[in-house]
């Protein structure tokens, strides 16, 4: 029970590591750094291997980005695998849809209870 | 002054980047909001009929709700600024984009302003996110239906 703690501050630490060498050493913007993570999130999820690590780490794997390509990857394939090729369509935003929802809705409603004040 | 000598010069005057520092600071405030993430995981899974798995979507859904206040009342940014990538790379720094984007575009009206900035910053990342994942979902389709892999 305690283990899954320790794994996943470890395993979340070490993505945004990664992360970090990728702002300082390869001197990429924050949002090029994003998007480089969320395909490799979903070029590891074809490979078979993320969910593995979210068993290993739980939310050290499911809370930093690369997780968003993980499972918008996991519901294209899970969707093709019933359904042939149109359910990669049909399938990709199965999982992730809570996190895009919610974005979009709690970043509305900020909008409506926040003044802006140099928020960014 | 060519290029070159300009460069030379600009990495001479140019403060050296702390990189263990940073590396320090992003693991710790990146460990800590996975930490965070796994306690509301938890509760999640003893008080709703959520396992293991099926628990990282509410998980989600309620880091993004805890980074919109964080950033709707200006702290957010303070954690970017210690953890670098630790406040960028975790979902919180996701809703961070769209919420902030949101709040600072609300001068413009809500259709164009709110409505047309939301996703100026996150959109890349939905962009790339949902490409790459068209194109290895379309891979490992064509793969399984020749009979090199299966699912």
């Amino acid at each position: 029970m305690i283990s899954i703690f320790i794994t996943a501050f470890v395993v979340g630490g070490l993505i945004c590591v990664v992360g970090q060498l990728l702002f300082d050493v390869a001197k990429l913007t924050p949002a090029h750094t994003l998007c480089l993570l969320v395909v490799i999130g979903s070029v590891l999820d074809g490979l078979g291997l993320y969910e593995p690590l979210i068993d290993f780490a739980g939310a050290g794997a499911t809370i930093p980005i690369t997780s968003f390509g993980n499972s918008l990857t996991h519901g294209a394939m899970a969707e093709a695998e019933k359904h042939g090729l149109i359910g990669v369509l049909t399938g990709m935003f199965e999982v992730t849809s809570s996190g895009i929802s919610s974005a979009i809705i709690f970043g509305f409603i900020a909008s409506f209870l926040f003044k802006p004040k140099g928020t960014i | 002054m060519n290029e070159k000598k300009y460069a030379a010069l600009e990495k001479e005057i140019s403060p050296k980047t702390p990189y263990l520092r940073n590396c320090i600071k992003a693991f710790l405030v990146g460990g800590t909001i996975c930490l965070i993430g796994q306690f509301v995981a938890l509760f999640y899974m003893t008080y709703f009929d959520f396992t293991e798995r099926t628990s990282s979507n509410p998980t989600v859904s309620t880091m993004i709700f805890f980074a919109m206040l964080l950033t709707g009342f200006g702290f957010y940014k303070k954690i970017g600024q210690i953890g670098g990538a630790g406040g960028s790379v975790p979902i919180t720094g996701f809703s961070n984009a769209v919420v902030s984007a949101a709040i600072e575009h609300k001068s413009e009206g809500y259709v164009l302003g709110v409505g047309g900035n939301m996703f100026k910053l996150a959109g890349s990342v939905i962009l790339f996110g949902v490409f790459s994942a068209f194109v290895v979902a379309l891979i490992k389709t064509i793969l399984v239906k020749l009979g090199v892999v299966s699912w």
